[in-house]
């Protein structure tokens, strides 16, 4: 099969799976007990008014025609106004998710070269100090969930030494200077909730390369470690490591979520909590629809970097 | 029946004699974790929503041990009473997750063709959704409760289990002995209950703290979202969000809930990899 053929394929599952995710979201927020309208209203819901919601929001028309009314719109960019206040989700959504966006960059800039790095690292000797250090710290930190991290780090940091802020809001004044110094913590935590998997599969990725013949074949013919690791095994290897980065990085999808609820960071992921806990089923849709994409496409990306990095699998047995 | 009961008597000497002093300590810790959380409302020292002082995030003291809360309640005896709840979920969630996910897993391998395709493809669609989301799509159509709670769980966790009991029994599948057994005309739930359950058991067993290491986290992660546990019931994730506060004061209080569900899941990891180890099983890989 053709390259270009296996990634067109690929392509068209990436589009199936988000449809498929659409209609997950949709459905799912869309059955209430009750239904939009009660939720609205709450308590203070009669018959009338009730009656005058659900011709506002057309909850008279049937399921599908809603869903492709609803598609349609958000595809288009328009996301609806908030249930709860009447706010355009629209702009509220590129401003926090710009910031969003930050937090997960600075993340991903900071975990993915300290983790390659380590997973090296650990690789070179297996068994060795420094492995046995490596590997065992990054198995005691798989154990921890990332609001523990954080809680530990807020208690070091901003309490006990008071270095850093324990809450990360944003104020339109911040200049660089101030950008930092709120993240360094929510990056942090982050960082350490997906380090701990990314060097643990960058060191087996490594060491499976090193077990192959090639290798084998290089050790006999007298190539230096440092050598052997660097230009025969990192190239073997660059390709499942990039599918490890990928996959974590989709990762960051639900860490975002938990990390800026802890440090009441105006992101993306605690609007969409607190929607929730609204019941603002709006917001709770867009914003489910837009993390459920990352995660698919993060996803898909890893997959075709796959095949693009490993020729074996355009070549099934 | 008895030879059966000999040789479990057996093989628990065996593992017995192989346990290192750190796997031993953390399934004592887990055995321990696990009386508390059974034995709650005779050992803890008051009741679980007792107010007992009005000052907030006491020191520890001769009456109260680990201080008080936000709300001057005892934290020990709430501590007891969240590990019961905590653990009480994670369990049932896990039980009913590997119910459903190993019988469809084991069926679809064994029927292998176009019902085990269509079995994987929806499986793996499911699992092209974040956990995360779909349980806050499902809490927030539903509510919190404890039914949708372990409902919501025990289905995100049956993807995960499907994957690995689908992948176990296909390899367990193309064993000499099972072509022997159906060569021998055994049925397909001979087989299943027969050759490829007592194959898969050990993996599952690791597999199994995995899952239930899983469920914890994120049962904890919702509470502490405040979309898990609701009060006045409360379980180790509430009492971190809860005492947050609590660090701003310098007390510790949010640090024993928190250390107590990290001790858990390292315990739980350190017993799950000995077991793997041990039996140089495998387990197929994890996302």
């Amino acid at each position: 099969m053709k390259l270009t053929e296996i990634i067109g394929r690929r392509l068209l599952i990436g589009v199936a799976t988000l449809l498929f995710v659409s209609v997950l979201v949709f459905v799912g927020t869309e059955i209430l007990p009750g239904d939009v309208a009660y939720a609205i209203l709450g308590r203070g819901a009669t018959p009338e008014l009730l009656q005058q919601v659900r011709d506002r929001l057309g909850l008279d028309e049937p399921l599908v025609v809603r869903y492709f009314v609803w598609l349609t719109a958000t595809l288009s960019g328009d996301l609806g106004t908030s249930l709860a206040n009447g706010t355009d989700i629209s702009t509220e959504i590129a401003r926090r998710g710009s910031n969003t966006l930050i937090l997960a960059l600075s993340t991903a800039v900071v975990a993915v070269p300290l983790a390659v790095a380590l997973g090296l690292l650990a690789a070179t000797r297996p068994g060795g100090a420094v492995d046995r250090v490596i590997s065992g710290a990054s198995l005691a930190l798989i154990s921890f969930p990332d609001f523990l991290v954080a809680v530990a780090l807020v208690s070091i940091f901003a309490v006990q030494l008071g270095w850093l802020p324990a809450i990360a809001s944003i104020r339109p004044s911040y200049d660089l200077f101030d950008w930092i110094r709120v993240l360094i913590l929510p990056v942090l935590a982050l960082v350490f909730t997906i380090l701990a998997h990314m060097v643990r599969m960058t060191r087996s990725a490594v060491l499976n390369v090193l077990s192959s013949p090639a290798i084998e074949m290089a050790i006999l013919k007298g190539v230096p470690r440092r050598r052997l690791l660097m230009r025969h095994a990192l190239p073997n290897a660059i390709g499942p490591i990039i599918n490890v980065i990928a996959l974590n990085l989709a990762y960051i999808v639900s860490g975002v979520v938990v990390i800026e609820t802890l440090f009441n960071f105006p992101g993306l992921g605690r609007y969409m909590v607190e929607a929730v806990t609204n019941r603002d089923v709006p917001i709770v849709q867009a914003c489910a629809m837009i993390f459920c994409s990352v995660y698919v496409l993060l996803n898909l990306a890893a997959d075709i970097l796959a095949v693009i990095a490993n020729p074996r699998v355009r070549y099934p047995k | 029946m008895t030879a059966r009961a000999a040789g479990w008597r057996w093989q628990l000497r065996e593992a017995a004699r192989d346990l290192t002093p750190g796997v031993a300590l953390a399934l004592a810790f887990l055995v321990a974790v696990a009386v508390v959380g059974l034995l709650a409302p005779w050992i803890a020292p008051y009741g679980e929503g007792q107010i007992l002082t009005n000052e907030s995030f006491e020191p520890p003291s001769a009456a109260l041990w680990l201080g008080s809360d936000y709300l001057g309640r005892d934290v020990l005896s709430r501590l007891i009473y969240g590990v019961r709840v905590t653990l009480f979920l994670a369990l049932v969630i896990t039980f009913l997750s590997f119910l459903a996910g190993v019988t469809l897993g084991f069926l679809s391998a064994a029927h292998g063709g176009r019902t085990d395709m269509a079995m994987s493809r929806l499986n793996d669609a499911m699992l092209s959704f974040p956990a995360l989301m779909l349980a806050l799509i499902v809490i927030n159509s539903l509510g919190s409760s404890f039914p949708v709670l372990i409902c919501t769980i025990a289905f995100i966790d049956m993807t995960r289990v499907f994957r690995v009991a689908r992948a176990l029994a296909s390899d367990i599948m193309v064993m000499d002995y099972v072509e022997a057994a159906v060569v021998r005309g055994e049925g397909k739930a001979w087989i299943i209950w027969h050759e490829v359950l007592p194959n898969a058991l050990t993996p599952l067993a690791a597999e199994f703290g995995i899952r239930f290491t899983y469920a914890i986290l994120f049962i904890s992660a919702l509470s502490f979202l405040g979309l898990g546990v609701q009060p006045p019931q409360s379980d180790l994730g509430v009492m971190v969000k809860e005492n947050m506060q609590a660090l701003l004061y310098g007390a510790y209080t949010t640090l024993y809930p928190a250390l107590g569900i990290a001790a858990i899941a390292v315990s739980m990891n350190v017993f799950v990899d000995w077991l793997l180890q041990r039996s140089s099983a495998k387990l197929p890989d994890e996302i």
